[in-house]
């Protein structure tokens, strides 16, 4: 035995806790990745038993239905506003909200806002697929520009529609936001990185500092109509340039 | 002895609510019933409880959804518009069971309505359910006192069902004040709320999702079935009407909330007359007292149903009632003194009608 190989420790993964398997997720989509991080991250930071997930109506949802913790989910858009009142009255829980890209750039972007502007405590998790997924792949908020799609069949056109919002950079400077950040999981560094993003905005959460929003990408091979691997080239080439990865606010930090 | 005070009907919910132990309230300022929220703007925040002005109604009904999951008591109050704004949250209460209270205090008229004026055009709306085909108790109270009273048996049916509870105030008795004494009701004990969200490690390791995705968690037919029961249950047990002079009546005036006042007050002016008029006062809307309605109508022969609106859903749930058994008439919004916003049915109005009845 080589002195290189007797470094290697072996290492067990658990298998994720989740209430129900299979996730229901498309093949190639990256939304079980993303709830596999959060579990990982709940589990590592040992906050499980005092964690509240607000979910929402769309693909994102599949998961908060699968998480072994106490959950909410099924309104389509309002979860900011669910997830800001029961932080007020539990105080002690970790309570986060996950939406898809569409229930917080259009439908729940009043929420979302307000809840930034009133500094709530709470964490949001965004997954970012630049389409509506369960509905069929139509315009979202975040639809890239020329991006074929039901509801823009020749491309999506910025005189039309506007450009591709930017959620967790149009609430970063508002005063009540503690953290703003946009990480991805299409290759393994970034979602490493990814994952200290979600710790920090956990940890912000936890010393009550404010509002936290982070944005995952995430491919959607059904509606992008791609192969899975193309979809790791399309991030890559097509969504890095339009959505920049990193923090763009973390007050925590500043501090130290 | 209980605390007796001069107090609005605004106030009155307020202070029902904090009775009830509802620490938690969320809202969003609509005439004529912004004063119940700044009523717990400046009280909630002494006793630990919390008041939270929200961006709108929408986001209010979904707050009070938000908060509820804990397993505390909360509410929220608005009125005719701002109900609905709030169809979605209140279907999503209903659909995953959490219990909450709602308090309309109606305006009159359909759109924005009139911030300033009475009016009961809201019956039809709440009394008919959330999209989705499922219904929720309506009190409607007529008094200050019974607003205090029904406002907190709303939180125990809210509780003992899981259900949403709505009270329909309206304009008048909002803004009226009047006696009230200050006491708690203790309508009996309730269940465990075990379902609450507090986070699996303050629960036994047991974590719980509450979901309103029906289609996804169990089957849509199931569910139904579930949900008949206990509206079953609620229609058996939660009826509750007031009758006023009716045992030898030749006709039978039915109202809810301010206008039955006034209705009362005609049956006395007609009784100075001679005249056999008594008063059927629904104060459940739904369930609506139907047996009740039908056997006192069927007695007397004649109803004439009055309501300070141009007449929807309650003489629906009238004909409903009586099936047939006593003639229907009605007296609406177009017998007010005048038209113009002070604009009132009076007893003498009603009287006159009884006369050409009888």
């Amino acid at each position: 035995m080589s002195q290189e190989t007797a470094m290697i420790k072996k290492v067990v993964c658990k298998k994720p806790e989740f209430r129900m398997l299979p996730l229901g997720f498309c093949a190639g989509c990256h939304y079980g990745t993303i709830y596999r991080l959060i579990d990982e991250v709940l589990e590592e930071m040992d906050l499980k038993g005092n964690a509240i997930l607000i979910g929402g109506g769309g693909c994102s949802t599949l998961g908060a239905m699968a998480m072994n913790i106490d959950s909410f989910g099924g309104p389509h858009g309002p979860g900011t506003a669910i997830a800001s009142a029961l932080s007020r009255v539990n105080k002690d829980a970790l309570i986060f909200a996950v939406q898809g890209d569409g229930e917080q750039g259009a439908i729940g972007l009043g929420n979302f806002v307000a809840t930034a502007v009133r500094g709530e405590n709470i964490t949001v998790i965004t997954m970012n697929n630049a389409c509506y997924g369960m509905t069929g792949g139509q315009l979202a908020p975040t639809t890239l520009l020329g991006m074929v799609t039901p509801t823009t069949p020749t491309g999506r056109d910025k005189k039309e529609t506007g450009s591709p919002l930017h959620g967790p950079e149009l609430v970063a400077p508002l005063e009540g936001v503690a953290y703003a950040a946009r990480g991805t999981v299409h290759s393994f560094a970034n979602r490493q990185k990814s994952k200290k993003m979600l710790k920090n905005a956990f940890q912000i959460q936890q010393k009550k500092l404010g509002f936290g929003v982070l944005e995952f990408l995430s491919a959607c091979p059904t509606n992008w109509k791609l192969k899975s691997v193309d979809c790791i080239k399309f991030i890559e080439d097509k969504m890095l340039p339009e959505f920049p990865l990193g923090e763009f606010k973390n007050i925590d930090k500043k501090k130290e | 002895m209980t605390e007796k005070i001069l107090c609005t009907g605004n106030d009155a919910v307020a202070r029902a609510a904090i009775s009830a132990g509802c620490k938690h309230f969320f809202a969003y300022p609509i005439t004529p019933q912004s004063e119940i929220g700044q009523y717990m703007a400046r009280e909630l925040p002494k006793i630990g409880g919390c008041f939270l002005q929200s961006e709108g109604e929408y986001a209010a009904g979904y707050m009070v959804l938000g908060a509820a999951l804990s397993g505390e008591r909360v509410m929220t109050a608005t009125s005719s518009p701002g109900i609905a704004l709030m169809q979605e949250p209140l279907s999503m209460m209903m659909t995953a069971e959490i219990p909450a209270v709602v308090v309309d205090t109606q305006r009159l008229g359909p759109g924005t309505g009139t911030g300033g004026q009475q009016g009961q055009t809201d019956y039809t709306y709440l009394t008919r359910g959330v999209f989705g085909d499922l219904r929720y108790p309506v009190f409607a109270p007529y008094s200050v006192s019974e607003v205090y009273e029904y406002v907190q048996l709303a939180f125990h049916i809210a509780d003992k069902y899981r259900v949403l509870s709505m009270v329909l105030n309206d304009f008048v008795l909002a803004r009226m004040t009047e006696y009230l004494e200050l006491k708690t009701f203790d309508f009996g004990s309730l269940p465990e709320k075990e379902w609450a969200l507090k986070g699996s490690a303050n629960k036994g390791g047991r974590s719980d999702l509450l979901f309103t995705v029906t289609g996804f968690m169990i089957d849509i037919p199931g569910f139904f079935v579930q949900q008949k029961i206990k509206s079953d249950k609620i229609m058996e047990s939660e009826i509750r009407y007031d009758t006023y002079k009716t045992e030898d009546a030749e006709l039978i005036l039915v109202a809810y909330g301010y206008t039955a006042r006034v209705a009362k007050n005609a049956v006395n002016l007609a009784r100075e007359k001679g005249i056999k008029v008594g008063m059927f006062r629904p104060i459940s809307l739904w369930p609506f007292p139907k047996q009740a309605l039908h056997d006192t109508a069927a007695k007397a022969g004649k109803v004439l149903v009055v309501e300070d609106g141009p007449g929807g859903g309650f003489i629906d749930d009238v004909e409903l009632s009586v099936k047939g058994k006593a003639s229907i008439n009605f007296l609406g919004i177009q017998a007010r003194h005048t038209f113009r916003p002070e604009g009132l049915i009076f007893p003498e109005r009603i009287l006159q009608e009884v006369r050409e009845l009888l």
